[in-house]
C-alpha cells in the first residue's frame, strides 16, 4: 500500500474508534465538548514558561483513554502527524529567549527552553484532547451537540462538511498522485506541473463534492444534521463535566505537581 | 395511484455556457413501469435526471411527479416521492456506516427515530445487505455498495425509483443479483443505462435520447431491435435480439 493511501486510511479511524461502546462513549456529546473546551481553557491560561505545574493535567487524557478503551497507538501516530506544527511555532524560542531562568542540578535552562517544552507540552494535551472527543463522540454526533449548546447551524455544517470532504480531497488527490507516479517515470517535476495539479484538484474536488451535496438534498437534507442518538443530558453528564471542571480549577489554583513534590521530599526527609 | 406518475412536457434545458442539453423532451410514464432511458454520451440523459429530483429546475416546460408540477416550491415534496441512485455509489454514501446512510434519509424527511430505524431496517433487509449495517461504506464492494446506495434511497419509501447507470462497475454476478433486484420492485422505474441487455430483460419500454431531443418512444424489442436506428444514435443491436436462438 502506497504511503498515501495508509494516510488515508487513516483519516476513517477515528470515525472506526467512535463506534466503540465505553462509559465515555455513551456520554452525551455535548458533555464532552463542554469538557473537553474546559480544558483547552485550563491548559492556556498558564504562563509562558509553566511546564510542571502542566503536568498533573495529563490526567485527563490518560483517564479518558483508559476508560474509553481508546488505543494509544493510534491516538499517539496522529498527534505525531500535527507535531510538526507546534515544533515550527516554538522551534525559535530557545534562541531568541536566552536569559537563564532555571536550573537544573548544575545544568541552566534558559527562558527559550522553558517556553518551548511549555508549547510542547500544551500541545500534546490540546491536541490529545481534541482527538479524544471526536473518537469518543464521532464527527456527526459531535456536530450536532455542538449545534444543541448554541453554536450557530452554519458553522456545525461547515465544520461537518470540512471533516467529510477532507477524504473527498484525499481521494482525489490520491488518484492524480497514481497517474503522476506511473506517467511520470520517477524523475522530478516542475514547480509548474505541481501548480496545474493542485488546480485541477481543487476542480475535481468541488465537482465530486457538488455530487455529494446533491445526494445528500436529494435525500432531505436541508442544513440540519439529524442523527438517531438521541441526545439525553443526565446526572452522568453533570458529573462527568462538573467533576473534570473541579479538578482543572484545583490545578490551575494549587501546582498540585510541586505540593506533591514538596510533600514527598518533606516526609523522605 | 396518481402520485406514481412521471410527466414531462416539451423540457428545454440549456446550461450557463450556452450548451443546449435539453430541446423538447416529452413522455409519460404511469404506475410502476419500468422504462429506460438510453443514449449516448451528451444525449442528455444525465440533464433529464436531475430534474426528475428537481435538482435543475425546467427553463422551458414542465416536470410533473404524482400531484406536484416541480417548481422552487414543490422541489422538496418532489424529492419525497422520487428516489435518486446515482451513477458512482461514493458519491452516495456519505456517512460513517451503511446503518447511518441508510437512516439518513428517512431522518431528514421528517419521520420520528423509531420510524426511521425501522424503515432502514426494512430497506437494508430488502436488498439483503442487513448483516453490514456497522460497515463504514467505503470498505465494501462495489456491487455491496450499489446495493446499499439502493437501501438509502428506498428507506425514504419512494414511489419512483431513477438510477444512472445502476448496473457499471458491478462483476457478472453482482449485476445479475442487481437485475433480480429491480424486477421486483413495484415502484415506477426509470433507467437511464449503456447497459442493453440489460434493457432487454428489465424493461419493457425504451425512450431512446439524442441531441436533447426523443428520438424513439415504444417497445424495447422493436426498438432495440431496429438495427438502422440503433447506429444512427450512436447505439447497437444488443446481442441477445440478433439472433432468433438465445444463447
Amino acid at each position: 500500500m502506497p504511503s498515501g493511501m495508509a494516510q488515508y486510511r487513516e483519516v476513517g479511524e477515528l470515525d472506526e474508534l467512535a463506534r466503540m461502546d465505553s462509559p465515555v462513549h455513551r456520554l452525551d456529546a455535548r458533555a464532552q465538548a463542554l469538557t473537553t473546551m474546559a480544558f483547552i481553557l485550563a491548559v492556556m491560561s498558564y504562563s509562558r514558561y509553566e511546564v510542571s505545574g502542566l503536568m498533573p493535567l495529563l490526567i485527563y487524557p490518560v483517564v479518558l483513554i483508559a476508560a474509553g478503551k481508546l488505543p494509544v497507538g493510534v491516538l499517539l501516530r496522529k498527534l505525531a502527524m500535527a507535531a510538526p506544527f507546534a515544533l515550527f511555532v516554538g522551534i525559535f524560542n530557545p534562541l531568541l529567549d536566552r536569559h537563564v531562568v532555571a536550573t537544573v542540578g548544575s545544568f541552566p535552562v534558559s527562558g527559550g527552553w522553558l517556553s518551548f517544552a511549555s508549547i510542547m507540552v500544551r500541545f500534546t494535551l490540546t491536541v490529545s484532547a481534541a482527538l479524544i472527543l471526536v473518537s469518543c463522540t464521532g464527527i456527526h454526533r459531535l456536530c450536532a451537540g455542538l449545534e444543541r449548546l448554541g453554536m450557530p447551524r452554519v458553522f456545525a455544517v461547515q465544520l461537518l462538511f470540512l471533516y467529510r470532504y477532507f477524504f473527498v480531497i484525499g481521494d482525489e488527490g490520491l488518484r492524480m498522485r497514481r497517474s503522476v507516479e506511473i506517467r511520470s517515470a520517477g524523475s522530478a517535476m516542475g514547480l509548474a506541473v505541481y501548480g496545474h495539479l493542485i488546480g485541477n484538484l481543487l476542480v475535481r474536488a468541488m465537482d465530486r463534492a457538488q455530487r455529494i451535496y446533491r445526494a445528500m438534498v436529494a435525500r432531505g437534507f436541508d442544513g440540519e444534521i439529524r442523527t438517531l442518538n438521541r441526545m439525553a443530558w443526565g446526572w452522568r453528564e453533570t458529573g462527568f463535566v462538573v467533576g473534570w471542571a473541579v479538578f482543572f480549577l484545583v490545578a490551575r489554583v494549587w501546582n498540585l505537581a510541586e505540593r506533591l513534590g514538596a510533600q514527598l521530599m518533606g516526609s523522605g526527609l | 395511484m396518481s402520485h406514481h406518475l412521471v410527466e414531462i412536457k416539451d423540457l428545454w434545458f440549456a446550461y450557463p455556457d450556452g450548451t443546449e442539453a435539453l430541446k423538447g423532451v416529452s413522455f409519460r410514464i404511469t404506475h410502476g413501469k419500468c422504462v429506460a432511458v438510453i443514449g449516448g454520451n451528451g444525449a442528455g440523459k444525465s440533464t433529464l435526471l436531475q430534474h426528475l429530483n428537481g435538482y435543475l429546475m425546467p427553463q422551458r416546460g414542465d416536470v410533473r411527479v404524482g400531484d406536484f408540477s416541480l417548481t422552487a416550491e414543490t422541489a422538496a415534496a418532489v424529492r419525497r416521492s422520487v428516489g435518486m441512485v446515482f451513477q458512482d455509489s461514493d458519491d452516495q454514501l456519505f456517512m460513517p456506516t451503511v446503518f447511518e446512510d441508510v437512516v439518513f434519509g428517512p431522518l431528514h424527511l421528517g419521520m420520528t427515530a423509531g420510524e426511521a430505524g425501522k424503515r432502514a431496517q426494512e430497506a437494508l433487509e430488502r436488498v439483503g445487505m442487513l448483516h453490514l449495517r456497522d460497515r463504514p461504506p467505503y470498505k465494501l464492494s462495489a456491487g455491496e455498495k450499489r446495493a446499499v446506495a439502493i437501501a438509502t434511497v428506498l428507506s425514504g419509501v419512494p414511489d419512483v425509483l431513477v438510477m444512472d447507470e445502476p448496473s457499471s462497475n458491478l462483476d457478472p454476478r453482482g449485476r445479475r443479483r442487481l437485475m433480480e433486484l429491480l424486477r421486483s420492485f413495484e415502484h415506477t422505474r426509470i433507467i437511464a443505462t449503456h447497459d442493453l441487455e440489460l434493457v432487454v430483460e428489465l424493461c419493457p419500454r425504451v425512450i431512446v435520447l439524442d441531441g436533447g431531443r426523443v428520438m424513439a418512444d415504444g417497445p424495447t424489442a422493436d426498438i432495440l431491435g431496429d438495427e438502422a436506428l440503433m447506429l444512427k444514435h450512436g447505439l447497437e443491436k444488443p446481442h441477445s435480439l440478433r439472433h432468433f436462438h438465445p444463447h
